[in-house]
């Protein structure tokens, strides 16, 4: 739960996000929370809401309306995500996603530098006492108000930190145990880190890259170990993203208990998708790194045993 | 049997044959990764500790854990009897067993004792236990050593710190969780 001053907090920091994307005319726009139809991701259940879905994530409507010729949008909303709870999750957590046309991940690298050195700067401003405290993100802005920043691809950060190669860790299918254990807490110590170019089979959505179609064009902000923002270069290929989606909605189907329906209407309008990049980003993990906690139930107004 | 969302902190499992309480629990889900249940794991009766990371489809035994209210009866060297309160049945566990729970057991003390597998393998006390202090030093009034405590021993054995105004036969509360004194108990 939030303490009065907080909610202050935290309302500044919809309004510099908002402000950030004004800046640059990005387009706010508001799509529906309940989904007839997912898009299939193993590794995300969803809750449901009667006969519909609560969403996982704006995605699918909001690339609806990329091919629709809006432009570059964001969005922030509620997204729901089942079995999602700890220290660091919540099943109803709020989503900042963008999306940004005729760009590629590398543009939205760009854009998170951007847009957290401006609203941890646009915080500071309003709240001096808060950064004079040097705690929480302020501790991390240099002399000029920036961030430093370094760049990892995935195969550079499991050949440093882990004691298996890349190679090793995919044939074993381990991945995620060896990132989590190993790779993640050397990230975004004392600055942002984009750890980059992921293998193909770990981006169900993301573009394979030109010279090389064994990694996705695929990106992960982290702040102090935490995983912030994840991005990519969009797919825009309906027949490969057909083939990627039956094989997460066979494992989701499995997962979830019954089988799922592919989203076609999703699929009819990604040839039209022009050339895009898009991301979410975690609003709750951000505004609790930037008050310095460590605990996501301490940075949303209710966290569920509240209510 | 549990599965892996029901992992927690405090959480009993049985591993191999042997009961394990999670120390440190935390949920992990690298971005479009699979959920990871990161535990910390005590065996309950080596006391040995290790760090186990699960996944969503890993499923758990319960421990065969009772917990069986029982009175403390006497000791016979390192042997401790004990007495079920509801069927009478009488056993012993044995002074490496108890650990420091020794110093503050006395005859006829209720106790929860935790069975695995119907062998003891813990107990617990009451929080707070009255105790009479059987040797001090007199409080010499107007000692200027400086010392604000003394040392005093109890019917178990026991010896701690305490104020200097606590003599020999009165009875004394101690914390059975830090073997701290914390008050002069009047009767």
């Amino acid at each position: 739960m939030l303490a009065p001053t907080e909610l202050h907090i935290r309302a500044a920091l919809f309004r510099a996000i908002r402000t950030f994307f004004a800046k640059q005319n990005f387009l706010e726009v508001d799509t529906p929370i309940r989904q007839p139809v997912l898009l299939p991701e193993a590794n995300i259940q969803p809750l449901r809401a009667g006969d519909y879905f609560l969403q996982t994530s704006p995605e699918s409507c909001m690339k609806r309306l990329l091919a629709r010729g809006s432009g570059n949008i964001y969005q922030i909303c509620p997204c729901f995500r089942k079995e999602e709870k700890g220290r660091l999750h919540l099943e109803e957590f709020t989503m900042l996603e963008w999306y940004r046309v005729e760009a590629s991940y590398l543009e939205l690298i760009k854009d998170c530098r951007d847009l957290i050195t401006f609203v941890v700067g646009e915080l500071k401003l309003q709240f001096p006492q808060l950064a004079e405290k040097n705690n929480g993100l302020f501790r991390y802005l240099n002399e000029g108000d920036c961030f430093q920043q370094r760049l990892f691809t995935v195969t550079e950060a499991f050949a440093t930190w882990c004691p298996l190669t890349l190679e090793e860790v995919l044939a074993k299918e381990c991945f995620d145990e060896m990132l989590v254990e190993y790779i993640e807490p050397h990230l975004g110590q004392g600055e942002l880190s984009f750890l980059y170019d992921y293998p193909v089979s770990m981006a169900s959505l993301a573009r394979k890259k030109h010279d090389d179609p064994m990694v996705a064009e695929r990106f992960e902000m982290y702040i102090e170990g935490l995983e912030i923002a994840n991005g990519f270069s969009e797919l825009t290929d309906a027949d490969e993203q057909r083939q990627r989606f039956e094989k997460e909605r066979e494992l989701l189907s499995k997962m979830v208990g019954e089988e799922l329906s592919m989203p076609e209407k999703f699929l009819a309008d990604l040839n039209k998708l022009p050339p895009s990049a898009g991301i979410a980003l975690g609003v709750d993990r951000l505004f609790m790194l930037i008050l310095g906690k460590s605990d996501i139930t301490e940075a949303v107004s209710f966290a569920p045993d509240d209510l | 049997m549990y599965s892996a969302s029901d992992l927690r902190k405090g959480l009993k499992i049985q591993i191999d044959g042997d009961p394990y309480i999670i120390t440190e629990f935390e949920f992990s889900k690298p971005g479009k990764g699979q959920a990871l249940y990161r535990c910390k794991m005590r065996n309950m009766i080596s006391g040995n500790q290790f760090s186990q990371t699960y996944r969503s489809n890993d499923k758990f035994e319960k421990a065969a854990l009772e917990e069986r209210k029982m009175q403390y009866l006497y000791n016979q060297g390192d042997e401790y009897h004990f007495m079920d309160t509801e069927s009478y049945e009488q056993l012993f566990i044995t002074a490496e067993q108890l650990g420091d729970n020794i110093n503050f057991m006395i005859d006829n003390m209720e106790i929860d004792v935790l069975f695995f597998d119907n062998k003891p393998i813990d107990v617990s006390l009451p929080i707070f236990v009255n105790l009479e202090v059987t040797k001090a030093d007199p409080w010499v009034k107007g000692d200027t050593s400086g010392t604000d405590t003394k040392p005093v021993t109890v019917e178990t054995g026991f010896v701690l710190q305490v104020p200097p105004f606590v003599e020999e036969g009165d009875k004394i509360q101690i914390d059975t969780r830090t073997g701290n004194y914390v008050t002069r108990v009047k009767e």
